[in-house]
């Protein structure tokens, strides 16, 4: 190192930052391609599916009387619909306080060979004034639905 | 009454703001030097009057005066007193007063006490600051007036939101707008320096402080909020790469490059332009953060009321300071003089490297945290989680934390690697040692699952080599700024420890218990011995009566709650936590199944508490270095007073 | 990035405007952002049609209640969803007591409420209502396309549904409604 001049080391240092910041947009980049977990609604993923093993996330409304426990007394099954199309879904952990039937929710996980779809986690609205974004794209009945049930809760 | 002084004061301070920006850049401009004398004192008087508005809002909450808009929907009579005095500031239109206080109390504090740097500078700086506190000061008085009256009064108050009533969250928001006001003074002093031109170790010295403290409070601020979501959500997780959460991240990572790079400028005066860069990218971070979380434009698990057209005002005022400074620094940048030489292989050549890491990681969570919207230019929707940020952001922290290593113990300017190697083989062989532990006791789990087998490999280096700086020394004589150091590195290993051994060892159970039904999570055997309903103050809850055992021995009481509270009406899960030397038991109540068992979720988490441990240790670190430097400038301020005295008693 | 310019006296004219250009960028995304969801505005869908069959039991004692048929009798009415819980409603109490002073009838439906609360706002906020429905499940709130409280609609004499204000009425709102409640006369 030491017969290299210091302009040059002062080089070497530039090309490094650049080199990091240049791979740091790169693989940013591609790994957002990569990992970033798209938002389906029940429709979209019955006309096209997502890669088995890929996460994504299901949005819709929780069917009226679809909720059911199963006898581990932990894991919940029930139907995310849109209007057009259903989604079974299967979960295992605590529903958020929020989850009821007739109420948006977003599921995150992976949908299963037999048409299935497996959550890791549940989303449900959070206080009275939050709906997940991706509900807000929703048909504007089932989106007032959604927010009146928060409202107008006493 | 109160709210009516509140506001005259209010509008007394925005005018004195405007005084300040138009007195300083006149007198800079050399237009009016007469009024060179005045903007001193304004700056003081602002920031007094500030606080007059700001502590007539907390009376109003104290008392909580329901003919005051902001209290009707904020606050509650039956609330805790200290929950109404939190209420003043957990709102939209009282977190902003906080912000324009705190700011006003800042620059009054830099015109009464900073002297170091050229009297222009001086002024280019606090009208600088007064001119971000202008737009704050618009910003509530056009949009968000805290003292509107409400006519007639209401009956009663509209509740806060259970979720934010709680101690730890009442003192979270102020403590993280402590840190971006302390950026933004930052920012000021970089306005000021480069409309001057005057980029150089007087100027590093004056903005440390102000970084270093900035930085404390971030530090605390994502550490109380990290472990605030850890028992609150009652997810188990303390970090969810969340925007909310990214929001407070962006700044501190900024912060923390700032940091040693305004130390390397302060005292080797190199990296001028980068040290003014960042002093701008810094501030701009919070504000782009307060952007995100306040106009609701990304999706958050965190409860934040959001206002798209609040969120649009931030915005503007975004554009104008940032872009204006960016526009400053490409026309000034240029212009500034060059700063001192060194080699690749110095302390300055490390800390450039950490400097260049942080910023890419910085990329890399802004990128990631704004791809959403990125997509939805081209009508998809997608979120971004840990499976993006871990493996991504590792790229560029394992290189960072291996110079971590390294670059304390390098000599400024110039050095040799050949030189420290033979201090270095202890963190090598103890980086070798934890590689073959880890590998003994497990198996493979591709890249997600090695990340925190690195982490464990990388915290067991650091922490040892954090404490190299200090050998060969007289502990007694050591600076303090070393010992802060040192301190807040170990903090560094300490946090990163916590999180590689939580992420590699914890133990989840989730089972439907029947009372009386004992079951067991990792080293622990829970029995769950009733449910209960427990009244509260403005809840009631369910509560799970758990008895816990570690390894067979004595037993302790656990109590997870789910409460449901009614003003406004909301359930929250109140997780229970059981906490030993080497981690905690974290239990969750879920819902009742059908034939009355109740599910539990239960967690062994090892070493988990160190992550927060670390961060308050990183956070005391940086005070240990404040607390040396403001003493040092002390001194060197009274040795200053001194000459000059002796100086005036020859002239006499 | 501007490293790579670090002391050298010349330092590239284009890196020193990168970060502005990337702060332009940032800001392009987000005005887009902010600006194209189209569904942030709440627009009606049942604007222009008619009011659902609905009968609502009275909500208080001395006012009638709701139905239907009482809106659809060749005037025009304004219909205010309201709730005694809801303090924005007691902010655009006066804004109603204006409009029901300059001879509009002014017809309430309260939303998941109590005869004793309803009661209790009316004394505190006044009372501008000629009939006051109760609405205990949110049913006829969904049903006109209502998604919270406050909201008022304005309805022609035939029960077809002109104009939805969302949130509060402000003082500065009223021309509007008036606008709108004389176009629902003729």
């Amino acid at each position: 190192m030491a017969a290299i001049k210091p302009k040059h080391q002062r080089l070497v240092l530039a090309l490094i930052a650049l080199a990091a910041i240049l791979a740091a947009g790169a693989l940013a980049t591609w790994a957002l391609r990569n990992q970033a977990s798209y938002f389906y609604v029940p429709s979209e993923i019955v006309a096209n599916p997502p890669d088995l093993d890929r996460a994504v996330r299901l949005g819709g409304m929780v069917e009226m009387g679809s909720i059911e426990m199963e006898a581990d007394g932990v894991t919940i099954r029930f139907v995310v619909g849109d209007g057009t199309a259903r989604v079974p879904v299967r979960f295992k952990g605590l529903a958020p306080s929020l989850f009821v039937e007739g109420s948006g929710v977003v599921a995150e996980g992976k949908l299963a060979k037999d048409g299935t779809f497996i959550a890791d986690n549940l989303l449900a609205r959070h206080d009275e004034n939050y709906v997940p974004r991706e509900l807000q794209d929703m048909t504007e009945h089932q989106k007032d639905a959604v927010i009146s049930e928060t409202v107008g809760a006493k | 009454m109160i709210a009516e002084i509140g506001l005259a004061a209010l509008w007394l301070a925005a005018a004195l703001a405007a005084l300040q920006l138009i007195a300083g850049s006149l007198s800079l401009t050399g237009k009016a030097e007469s009024l060179t004398g005045t903007v001193r004192p304004v700056a003081i008087v602002q920031g007094a009057l500030a606080l007059l508005a700001f502590a007539a809002l907390i009376a109003l909450f104290a008392r909580t005066d329901l003919s005051v808009k902001l209290v009707a929907m904020n606050s509650h009579s039956a609330k805790p007193l200290i929950f109404k005095i939190a209420a003043a500031w957990g709102n939209h239109e009282g977190s902003m007063l906080l912000w324009v206080t705190v700011m006003g109390l800042a620059g009054a504090f830099v015109a009464q006490f900073e002297r170091r740097l050229p009297e222009k500078t001086m002024l280019a700086t606090l009208a600088g600051q007064a001119f971000v506190s202008l737009g704050f000061y618009a910003f509530l008085l056009i949009s968000s007036n805290p003292f509107e009256r409400l006519n007639p009064p209401a009956g009663e108050g509209n509740g806060l939101n259970p979720l934010l009533q709680d101690i730890g969250l009442a003192f979270h928001p102020p403590t993280l707008y402590l840190g971006y006001v302390g950026l933004s003074v930052a920012f000021s002093f970089a306005i000021g320096a480069l409309l001057t031109r005057q980029v150089g170790p007087a100027f590093a010295k004056a903005m440390r402080p102000w970084v270093l403290g900035a930085w404390i409070f971030l530090t605390l601020g994502i550490t109380a909020g990290s472990y605030w979501a850890y028992y609150e959500l009652g997810w188990g997780g303390w970090w969810f790469w969340d925007p909310v959460e990214n929001a407070s991240l962006m700044p501190w990572l900024a912060a923390t490059a700032l940091l040693h790079s305004v130390s390397v400028l302060a005292s080797r005066d190199a990296l001028r332009i980068w040290t003014v860069m960042l002093g701008v990218v810094a501030f701009s971070m919070s504000m782009v953060g307060t952007f995100l979380v306040r106009s609701g434009i990304l999706t958050s698990v965190h409860a934040f009321a959001v206002d798209p057209e609040r969120g649009s005002f931030i915005l503007v005022l975004l554009a104008i300071y940032i872009g204006g400074a960016l526009t400053l620094f490409g026309l000034r940048a240029a212009t500034v003089s060059e700063g001192k030489q060194f080699a690749l292989v110095s302390r300055e050549g490390a800390l450039v490297f950490n400097n260049v890491m942080l910023t890419a990681i910085l990329g890399i969570v802004l990128f990631g945290t704004l791809y959403p919207l990125v997509t939805e230019v081209f009508d998809t929707k997608v979120s971004v989680g840990p499976p993006y940020f871990n493996p991504v952001g590792a790229v560029f922290f394992v290189p960072m934390v291996l110079i971590l290593m390294v670059g304390p113990l390098l000599r400024w300017r110039k050095d040799s690697f050949a030189r420290i190697a033979k201090v270095l083989i202890l963190p090598v062989i103890l980086m070798l040692g934890a590689v073959a532990v880890v590998l003994g006791i497990a198996e493979y789990r591709g890249i997600d699952g090695a990340l925190p087998f690195v982490g464990i490999v990388l915290a067991a280096g650091l922490a040892i080599a954090s404490l190299l700086p200090l050998r060969e020394r007289n502990l007694l004589r050591t600076p303090l700024t070393t010992w802060g150091m040192v301190l807040a590195h170990l903090g560094v290993a300490v946090a990163l420890f916590g999180m590689a051994v939580e992420s590699a060892y914890k133990v989840e159970k989730l089972v439907a218990a029947r009372v009386g039904e004992t079951t067991s999570v990792g080293p622990w055997k829970v029995e769950l011995r009733g449910i209960e309903p427990v009244p509260g103050p403005n809840w009631t809850a369910i509560e799970a009566d758990l008895l816990a055992s570690y390894k067979g021995g004595a037993t302790s009481a656990v109590k997870p709650q789910s409460r449901s509270f009614w003003t406004p009406p909301q359930m929250t899960t109140e997780s229970a936590l059981l906490t030993r030397w080497n981690g905690q038991l974290y239990a969750v109540i879920g819902d009742e199944a059908q034939d009355g068992r109740w599910q539990l979720r239960l967690w062994w988490k090892p070493f988990v508490t160190l992550i927060w441990f670390g961060g308050i240790m990183i956070a005391l670190g940086g005070l240990l270095s404040l607390i040396g430097r403001v003493a040092a400038d002390i001194r060197r301020g009274v040795a200053r007073g001194r000459i000059a005295d002796r100086h005036e008693s020859r002239a006499q | 990035m501007s490293t790579q310019g670090e002391g050298r006296q010349k330092i590239s004219p284009m890196a020193v405007w990168l970060p502005l250009f990337l702060f332009g960028v940032f800001f392009a995304l987000v005005i887009y952002g902010l600006a194209s969801p189209a569904s942030r505005d709440v627009e009606s869908a049942m604007i222009g049609k008619p009011l659902p069959e609905f009968a609502l039991r009275p909500a208080i004692a001395d006012r009638p209640g709701l139905s239907s048929s009482d809106l659809s009798i060749g005037e025009p009415r304004l219909l205010n969803i309201f709730a005694s819980w809801c303090i924005p409603c007691a902010i655009e109490a006066p804004q109603l007591e204006t409009l029901n002073a300059q001879g509009i009838e002014v017809v309430g439906i309260a939303i998941r409420d109590r005869p004793d609360d309803v009661a209790a706002f009316l004394a505190r906020n006044g009372n501008p209502f000629s009939r006051i429905g109760a609405d205990d499940v949110s049913a006829v709130q969904l049903g006109i396309g209502s998604s919270g409280v406050p909201e008022t609609f304005v309805i022609d004499g035939n029960g077809i549904i002109l104009y939805q204000h969302i949130g509060v009425i402000r003082r500065e709102d009223l021309p509007l409604i008036m606008d709108k409640l004389a176009e629902a006369a003729r």
